[in-house]
């Protein structure tokens, strides 16, 4: 499959290599055209659902489409914010998203902290119950905690959406800011205090700068998590208040299946969370191996 | 906060503490359960203070409903029960008798395992072959590839789902047509949902489009990891492209792959939403998954604790897995 062959080796090394690197250009070019190729069929569920979106109505339901853009027009964004509501289901998930990762992310780098850098009993069960929760399938629990919330007066309340989307970043949220701190010398810290830092300001000095880059990527990733969620958002909120994912669900029942500003609408809330997500990705890639995430 | 680094400033560091002894979970082969008498100094209520917070809302939101969901499934707790007309009275084992004994529940767990082990083995080769094919190809083409992974990767599952629905559209689906020009299939007006097999195998695909960026996104980190050393030393004693890959490559990989095979089982049981949405909220019998069909007897056929009893069964028939995985991150955690 790969270039070097043990016939390479035979021949003499002058002429073995030149031979190597001809036969080893000719294999390239033909992983890259398997390469283009995955990129073509990766890509194009990504690409329809933006040329959709821009197609003129009637060019989107045409039996034979054609596969390049055939026109530019706005007509199916506006469509999309007639239909229903748009800004306000908008609002409320970004309420929601932003306030569970702001307490999210407050009371996981307290937890964080407590796991990786202090030694205490009883530190591997909290580990294990951690990484257990994070196990747990979110549908199964979907009954008890709608009927929690249903006691507690929480139902259709935005505030019962954000504690329980809370607990859902808040496992991995923990893990992966425990993977960035455990990557942070201790001796740094420790230096800190011989200079007359106490544990406290060593922290805020010394680790919280390093932690930044980490805090800014989990952050991100919760908030991605909390604007994507589902099914608790259909559960947990009234018609009257749904948030933007069960927005976008709602399309197909309104008036049958419009399809152009359906693919408007997904493109609006699609093309901020992939930006979002570009730009942590490769931060959050060596967390979620240990962190498991998306569900 | 203050009192107690002050206290636990002065302490030195204990020599890498192996907090794991004594520990109750886990079994950590290195730490004997033999009391020591010289433990480390112990850091005393400080990281127990921050833990609170997090161990409150997840005791409270999770851990609370968990304990509720068992203590349903052995109730009977319906409408009324609800509403509060009337208190939830206990039935044993009636709940898990009734679902046990319900021919379409077997047929659902048999669907719900052929989906989830379909979707995982196709991830995982599909995963595999990419991040072996992202070494092969130039650096233009490695970008275009890892652009459209992660913008698949970050899709939301709804908008995923509506993608799809759309692009398997029976009368202007854009598959339909493509597929119709080769020469031989006539799928002009084909609906791919009216059959449960076909259905599911399209959702299947979607799941499978969700999952396949974060394992080649991983396994293409665990890549770089492999020694060209020892590659080349295998190439040289004479194994070719699928010995390499046999005997050097899949060993030094196989705890990420332990890692990623168990999450895939993990998530791929627990597809709700893309089922759920692509079949308008009301998945027709042959669609039903172990979640759905949990989600349609508590709330739509409003038995919550039949469904809980479902949920329950799911959960134990994950467990297995569950424990791998654990077993994998404790070994991980060890190391650190």
């Amino acid at each position: 499959m790969s270039a070097t062959t043990p016939a390479a080796n035979a021949t003499p090394p002058a002429k073995g290599a030149a031979l190597a690197r001809q036969r080893r250009r000719k294999t390239r070019i033909g992983w890259n055209a398997v390469g283009v190729l995955v990129f073509l069929i990766v890509g194009f569920p990504v690409y329809w659902m933006v040329n959709t979106a821009f197609k003129p109505a009637k060019d989107a339901i045409d039996p034979d489409p054609s596969l390049l853009p055939t026109g530019f027009t706005l007509d199916n964004f506006h469509r999309a914010l007639q239909i229903a509501d748009f800004w306000g289901p908008v609002t409320r998930s970004l309420i929601v998203s932003v306030t569970v990762v702001l307490v999210g992310i407050v009371v996981g780098m307290l937890a964080a902290l407590a796991i990786s850098r202090f030694a205490f009993r009883g530190r591997k069960v909290v580990i294990v119950a951690i990484l257990a929760v994070q196990m747990v399938p979110l549908v199964a629990m979907i009954i008890p905690v709608f009927l929690l919330l249903n006691d507690l007066g929480q139902y259709d309340k935005l505030s019962g959406l954000i504690i329980t989307y809370l607990t859902f970043i808040l496992p991995f949220t923990v893990w992966t800011l425990r993977g960035f701190i455990v990557n942070i010398p201790k001796e740094l810290e420790e230096a800190a205090q011989v200079d007359g830092c106490t544990r406290t300001g060593a922290f805020i000095r010394v680790v919280f700068p390093l932690l930044a880059p980490g805090l800014v990527a989990t952050s991100v990733y919760g908030f991605i998590q909390a604007w994507n969620e589902y099914l608790y958002a259909l559960m947990l909120m009234s018609q009257k208040h749904q948030t933007a994912t069960v927005w976008l669900a709602n399309f197909t029942t309104k008036h049958g299946t419009e399809y152009a500003p359906m693919m408007a609408g997904s493109t609006m809330m699609a093309v901020p969370v992939v930006i979002l997500f570009l730009f942590v990705q490769r931060k959050m890639a060596a967390g979620l191996t240990a962190g498991a995430v998306k569900g | 906060m203050s009192a107690a680094d002050t206290t636990t400033a002065k302490t030195p560091p204990p020599p890498r503490p192996t907090p794991s002894s004594g520990a109750r979970g886990g079994t950590a082969p290195g730490g004997g359960r033999a009391p020591r008498d010289r433990r480390p100094k112990l850091s005393g209520a400080t990281p127990w203070a921050l833990l609170a917070p997090c161990l409150l809302v997840l005791i409270a939101v999770l851990g609370y409903p968990m304990a509720r969901l068992v203590t349903l499934s052995f109730q009977q707790f319906g409408q009324s029960q609800l509403w509060g007309f009337k208190d939830a009275q206990w039935v044993g084992l009636a709940n898990f008798k009734a679902v046990l004994t319900d021919s379409m529940f077997w047929a659902v767990v048999l669907r719900t395992i052929v989906f989830a082990a379909g979707a995982v083995i196709l991830t995982m080769v599909i995963g595999m072959l990419l991040a072996l094919l992202l070494q092969r190809v130039s650096g233009w083409v490695k970008t275009l590839i890892n652009i459209a992974l992660v913008a698949s990767w970050g899709m939301p599952i709804i908008v995923a789902t509506t993608v799809f629905k759309w692009l398997f559209d029976s009368d202007y689906g854009v598959l339909n047509a493509v597929l119709s020009k080769l020469p031989g299939v006539h799928l002009v007006g084909h609906n791919w949902f009216a059959s449960g097999p076909q259905g599911l195998a399209v959702i299947m695909l979607l799941v499978i489009w969700g999952a396949v960026p974060f394992v080649v996104i991983t396994l293409s980190a665990g890549l770089t990891q492999v020694p060209k050393e020892l590659e080349e030393a295998a190439r040289l004693d004479g194994s070719g492209a699928w010995g390499v890959f046999r005997y050097v490559t899949l060993p030094i990989l196989k705890p990420i792959i332990v890692m990623l095979t168990t999450l895939s089982v993990i998530w791929d049981m627990g597809v709700f939403p893309q089922v759920f949405v692509m079949r308008g909220g009301h998945p027709e019998d042959q669609f039903q998954l172990l979640t759905t069909w949990s989600y349609k007897q508590a709330f739509q056929v409003n038995d919550y604790s039949q469904g809980s009893a479902i949920a329950l069964i799911t959960v134990l028939l994950m467990l297995g897995v569950v424990a791998v995985y654990m077993r994998q991150m404790l070994k991980i955690g060890e190391v650190e």
